[in-house]
């Protein structure tokens, strides 16, 4: 008969015990990138104002990763259209987000960056949505910060394969893959 | 000196080309467009307004001449206030600029420019100012739709008309949600 002394114990090893998490390699991405999505602020009008209070200490956003304003596009993640978004700063909007690296989302915070809000005019760009792919919608004129939040944590749901906000994004038949 | 004696002494300066007109203590004085770069030269340096506030035009659509150019003129010394008025006629719409007399002019007429297409004549830089160069309209001439026209200037601007069902702020009366009150929710 053998001995099994020195064969080394394949199922449990004391020092690695608690260091080493299995899991699926886009679960993981997805949750990097979720808990660290640096901001462009593309504050435009007094949805800003909003925007550096939730970035100051009452409101905290560094709580969910986010605290890294870049005033670049390449070093951001979430372009955060804070505003009216005019005719004349359209495309400009535009090009700042063609800038940012993949991969990137937008939120749309306030009802004039959502849908030109009370602006029925001839300047505004009647919602950012016809030149950018939207992520979530932020209502309120302006948002107040815990508003602004929770479309943060929407959109980290999102990143994170939320199965509910998946089917929303389905077209009708194609339900989502739940996780 | 009091704005009726500031509108007097402009008035009798200039001459028949000049009217008075006073509401409310306030005093307006209504210069030809050949007349108002002496008027306002006498205005700064004989009767102490050094201080050019506004300049805002008034689109009189349906009369002749159509639009009106408005003055704001201040004295610091003694916080009078005196109001200049010059029309012009909708074909080919220019006046002369005081852009040399108050600097401020400039973006002021500037915008006159853009927003209700008024030209100034011998202004140094007469480009749009709000708008950008290529849009075709001017948005404040009464024709132009609230909602604005479609426009396109490739790789700088467009626009498109804005939904307005019905008009700006419509809200159907009644009790229920936003959501079927709010005429643009319901298109």
């Amino acid at each position: 008969m053998m001995t099994t002394n020195t064969q080394p114990e394949l199922a449990y090893d004391s020092k690695i015990e608690g260091n080493v998490i299995f899991t699926q390699l886009d679960a993981a991405m997805n949750w990097m990138r979720k808990n660290s999505l640096w901001p462009m602020p593309m504050g435009l009008a007094c949805c800003a104002i909003e925007l550096m209070a939730a970035a100051s200490s009452r409101f905290d956003i560094s709580r969910f990763g986010a605290e890294v304003m870049r005033f670049s596009p390449r070093q951001s993640d979430v372009m955060i259209v804070a505003g009216t978004v005019t005719y004349k700063m359209a495309y400009a909007v535009k090009r700042i987000y063609d800038q940012m690296a993949e991969p990137k989302w937008v939120i749309a915070m306030g009802a004039c960056a959502s849908s030109g809000g009370m602006y029925r005019s001839y300047a505004v760009l009647q919602g950012i949505d016809q030149l950018l792919p939207v992520d979530v919608y932020i209502s309120g004129c302006p948002p107040r910060p815990e508003a602004l939040l929770e479309g943060f944590m929407k959109l980290q749901r999102k990143i994170d394969g939320d199965p509910e906000l998946q089917q929303r994004h389905q077209p009708a038949g194609h339900a989502a893959v739940s996780r | 000196m009091s704005p009726h004696d500031a509108a007097t002494k402009l008035a009798s300066k200039v001459g028949s080309g000049a009217t008075i007109r006073e509401f409310r203590g306030e005093s307006t004085v209504l210069l030809g467009a050949s007349d108002l770069v002496t008027g306002m030269l006498y205005c700064r340096d004989e009767l102490g307004f050094d201080l050019l506030l506004d300049i805002c035009s008034v689109d009189n659509s349906g009369e002749d001449p159509r639009f009106e150019v408005v003055y704001e003129l201040c004295s610091i010394a003694d916080g009078t206030h005196l109001r200049i008025k010059t029309v012009c006629a909708e074909d080919a719409p220019e006046i002369p600029t005081v852009s040399h007399i108050w600097p401020t002019a400039n973006w002021h007429e500037r915008e006159v420019f853009d927003m209700m297409g008024i030209r100034f004549s011998d202004h140094p830089d007469l480009r749009r100012i709000l708008m950008w160069e290529g849009y075709p309209y001017h948005p404040l001439r009464k024709e132009f739709p609230l909602a604005g026209r479609e426009s396109a200037v490739e790789e700088v601007a467009f626009t498109a008309p804005a939904p307005l069902a019905g008009g700006p702020f419509v809200t159907a009366p009644g009790s229920g949600a936003t959501d079927t009150r709010e005429p643009r929710s319901r298109a």
